[in-house]
């Protein structure tokens, strides 16, 4: 057992867990936040995809004692009280989602994309960069639209700002 | 229509809790004391079970128990059970071998679970299941259909001689012949219809508590049919009678037909419960899932289509193999034959048709419906041969449909379907229009000038949606009424609950099925809710498959809404003193017509609740009921058409263009509705590029985890050019026809005519990966 200090949407929490224990059974089974979800084992379909230190991490692909130290975000943890993060309220307006699986995975990584390409986003490279999250459901048609959507918003939250 | 009624893009309610990560999946529910399941699965295809040795995972820290299927057996647990009854060609009954929910003999697929682990968590659960040792002897298995139903090939089931689960046939054999002999062409095609894994992106679980003073079960379940499973539960596995079994399947991620069944995990699991005396969670992961979800697909097919001198198709011979696996699962009788046969037909004028169906078993994981559910295979091979027929006609693929497309509604077909309405010319034109298909050709040049083989590939389809009437599907052998129920609640201060037997797992009922009731009322969306997926929320319901919930569950509603309507009608012309056939519903008000009187719903609602001044003899309260059972399938159509180019150097596929022109009647939500397209195209895609579940000769799994198997990525999939053309179902009041399996069931044939047309080579099996496709580029 150890005990993994870290942050966890703002919050500061200190977990003991067994030393095998990944960084999604932490957020799930002892923060109880389940919004991020298990698809694969694999590293393969990204419906566990969190925030670690700002970056879209895997968190079925690491330890939890990997994450000590770090300050983490959830699809629980980017909206600001009842106001929905840009990238939220685009996929809803888009219809972005269906069964809702693989929805929190997509959007935390759909938010690292526009973080990492800044305004410069098309659908071929929005495409390409989901290459890591799976839908069995939208066909990613209206993920695609989604995450442009989101794009153009979130740039214009941050001129706002 | 309102802004929020039928026909109106409403955003969906039931989004805000799955974008803020408030969803709840089985696997997100905890229960105080609750135990974890890690099952021991067979590692071979083919084995005896010697032995089974627990008594060292017994030590282990954190072991609850061990159990095995023997103990399962002694239980009297029921063997899994085939739900339609299907008579073989020489008048006897399906073969179905026993198949025990842990396996106490003999495992016949690698998955198949012969014993659990009930431990304090998942991890030492798993731990122990490590030093759980089993003894088994292996026996000679067979993966492929065509080895399995030769002479001397590893034997199944007792019950089951040659691996042969039927041999069904339909149409008239003789007038068929009899067409062929008069034909002036005769176009031959074998197809395979490659095994796909369904795939939902929530593995299955599930969660059972046992209440020994009650001596009552509570099930959560990843089901799309909560009722259908605690029937089945009670009345085939002895678990509980249906009053002592609440089945609740919350928000569940994604089914596509794989999560119809009843499987062997939920039977433990409740099974289980009882035996420790504490909750009992199970939750696949994704190896399982291969594993265990029933797959989809896999027919081996040879078909003959004649013609007459005017390119009219005259006959159709069809002769089919269905994988089976190793059991036959809840459905998977009905698939390839009263789904798939009945299709045969497509879009065609086809005065003969008869068509052959074997069921083989084979030492591999059961086979059944999976998104369009026969349909798909059958669409698939109509649309090939009509592409086939073309090329060796010598006439334009498009132009052949035409020549021989039903015009006239309704039309009998040969094999039992009697199409109610649609029309196939303004589907085939709007989907030309909008690929510009009259351009082609100087496409097609200026992408050879770059090196490019381009292709165009057309597919027309049709597919029976709802599943009904009940009592004809009752005649065809289903075990099951395939009718839908509704409840209507009005509450006293005017909210409305909206009680369903349908099941939402993606589909967006939340929202459309408040679309109709605000369509009705006048009433804002957000004054009605929709509850259901509980059995004891919900009196009884059918669930959601077959593209059904629409056509069948909203009508349902509509019923009920009609009573209440009636209901609420006399109260307010009592109230409002006037003639009840004088009372408009308008914006939330009953309104006596022509006036200025009026009555607000939450009045109508608290006047029922009261009983202080209602007509004289009427009952208090304002909640009204329906059952409702189709007068017959619906029949959704439509053209696909697909361009694409090939690059004769690597094989790779690069999509120019997709276009989907579908008729499904009245449309409640077109968001929602071009979603389900969307969705039901990339796995139709995906089958004609990229999925193919695979066995080696002794039916070891190949592809048992997404780096194996090929899921459709955002990058292999190109946006869609939707639209839609209109012919109303006359079926039902609502004019719905169904589109939640069109896409999966049209698009592989537009994927395949198009890459067989751009490289000039008819013959290309799904799925058609870039080595296949060089490889058949540059054949002899």
């Amino acid at each position: 057992m150890s005990t993994v200090k870290l942050t966890v949407n703002g919050k500061a929490v200190a977990v003991d867990v067994e030393d095998r224990t990944l960084l999604v059974q932490l957020l799930r089974d002892h923060l109880n936040l389940t919004g991020t979800h298990v698809g694969c084992d694999t590293s393969q379909c990204g419906a566990c995809v969190v925030h670690m230190d700002g970056r879209a991490v895997k968190s079925c692909t690491m330890l939890a004692g990997q994450a000590d130290g770090a300050s983490i975000t959830t699809i629980e943890g980017i909206a600001k009280g009842d106001e929905l993060h840009p990238m939220q309220a685009a996929f809803r307006d888009n219809h972005g989602l269906q069964c809702g699986y693989c929805t929190p995975g997509m959007i935390m990584s759909a938010i690292d994309i526009v973080h990492r390409h800044g305004g410069q986003l098309d659908e071929a490279t929005v495409r390409h960069e989901l290459e890591g999250n799976i839908c069995r459901c939208t066909g990613y048609h209206n993920i695609v639209k989604a995450v442009l959507d989101a794009a153009g918003r979130m740039k214009v939250a941050q001129a706002a700002e | 229509m309102g802004v929020e009624g039928i026909g109106a893009r409403v955003v969906r309610k039931e989004d805000k809790r799955f974008i803020t990560g408030k969803g709840r999946y089985v696997d997100d529910i905890k229960l105080t004391g609750m135990t974890h399941a890690y099952f021991i699965r067979s590692p071979h295809a083919h084995a005896k079970v010697k032995g089974i040795d627990s008594s060292a995972a017994l030590k282990m820290p954190g072991v609850v128990a061990v159990l095995t299927g023997k103990q399962l057996v002694d239980d009297k647990v029921g063997n899994l059970i085939c739900g339609w009854a299907i008579t073989s060609k020489d008048g006897s009954p399906m073969k179905m071998g026993a198949w025990p929910a842990m396996a106490p003999e003999t495992v016949r697929f690698v998955g198949q679970a012969v014993a659990v682990v009930i431990a304090e968590s998942k991890n030492l659960a798993r731990d122990a299941a490590e030093a759980v040792v089993v003894d088994y002897e292996e026996l000679p298995a067979v993966a492929d259909m065509q080895a399995a139903i030769k002479a001397g090939a590893p034997q199944l089931h007792p019950e089951a001689p040659g691996n042969q689960v039927y041999d069904w046939v339909i149409g008239d054999e003789g007038a068929t012949d009899a067409a062929f002999s008069k034909a002036a062409n005769v176009v031959k095609l074998d197809v395979t219809n490659n095994r796909l894994a369904p795939n939902a992106m929530e593995p299955r679980a599930a969660i059972a508590d046992y209440d020994a003073a009650e001596e009552h079960f509570t099930l959560y379940t990843t089901s799309q049919n909560p009722h259908v499973a605690r029937l089945v539960l009670s009345a085939f596995y002895n678990i509980a009678p249906e009053h002592k079994l609440r089945v609740i399947a919350p928000d569940v991620g994604g089914g596509f037909g794989s999560k119809i069944f009843i499987y062997p995990e939920e039977m433990v699991a409740l099974w289980a419960s009882k035996k420790v005396g504490r909750p009992v969670k199970w939750t696949g992961d994704r190896t399982e899932a291969f594993l265990t979800d029933a797959h989809g697909r896999d027919h081996v097919t040879h078909a003959e289509m004649a013609f007459d001198t005017s390119n009219k198709i005259i006959g159709l011979k069809v002769k089919t193999y269905a994988n089976f696996g190793a059991y036959m699962s809840l459905f998977s009788s009905s698939v390839p034959t009263y789904l798939y046969a009945t299709l045969l037909s497509g879009q065609y004028n086809i005065p003969a048709i008869h068509a052959e169906v074997i069921g083989v078993y084979t030492n591999t994981t059961p086979v059944d419906a999976y998104r369009g559910a026969g349909r798909p295979e059958a669409s698939y091979l109509i649309e090939r041969l009509m592409e086939t027929a073309a090329r060796q006609l010598n006439v334009d693929p498009a132009e052949l449909r035409r020549t021989n497309f039903i015009t006239q509604f309704p039309h009998q077909t040969p094999v039992i379907m009697a199409y109610d309405t649609g029309d196939f010319n303004a589907s085939l034109d709007a989907a030309m229009k909008a690929i510009d298909y009259a351009g082609f050709a100087a496409r097609k040049a200026q992408a050879k000038s770059q090196g490019k083989l381009r292709g165009i590939g057309v597919s027309c389809y049709i597919e029976a949606c709802g599943i009904a009437p009940s009592k004809a599907v009752g005649s065809l052998g289903a075990g099951v009424g395939l009718w839908e129920s509704a409840e209507v609640r009005v509450n006293p201060v005017g909210t409305i609950e909206i009680l369903t037997g349908s099941h939402s797992h993606g589909q967006g009922h939340e929202t459309t099925f408040c679309q109709l009731v605000a369509d009705r009322l006048g009433v804002p969306i957000s004054q009605v809710s929709i509850v259901h997926g509980d059995t004891d929320k919900v009196q009884f319901g059918m669930g959601t498959y077959g593209s059904r919930s629409a056509a069948v569950g909203l009508t349902a509603i509509l019923k009920a809404m009609e009573k209440m309507e009636s209901k609420a009608k006399k109260i307010a012309a009592h109230a409002l003193e006037a003639s009840e056939a004088d009372i408009v519903i308008e914006n939330g008000e009953f309104k006596v017509t022509g006036t200025d009187k009026a009555i607000a719903l939450p009045m109508v609602a608290l006047a029922a609740y009261t009983a202080h001044n209602l007509p004289d003899g009427m009952e208090p309260g304002l909640k009204e009921s329906a059952f409702y059972d189709p007068t017959n399938f619906t029949f959704p159509a439509g053209a696909y058409i697909c361009e694409l180019e090939v690059d004769p150097g690597t094989g790779k596929t690069s999509f120019i263009n997709f276009v989907a022109a579908d008729d499904f009647g009245r449309l409640i939500n077109p968001m929602i509705v071009e979603g389900q397209v969307h969705g039901g195209l990339a796995q139709g895609i995906g089958q004609a590029l990229l999925e193919h579940a695979i066995y080696d000769a002794n039916g070891q799994p190949v592809t048992a985890s997404f780096m194996d198997y090929a899921m459709p990525r955002a990058d292999d999939l190109p946006s869609f050019n939707l639209s839609h053309t209109t012919t109303l179902c006359p079926g039902n009041p609502l004019g719905i026809k169904g589109c939640g399996e069109a896409g999966a069931i049209g698009a592989s044939a537009a994927v395949i005519n198009a890459i067989t047309d751009a490289i000039g080579k008819n013959n290309l099996e799904m799925p058609a990966t870039p080595d296949r496709v060089w490889r058949t580029i540059h054949a002899a």
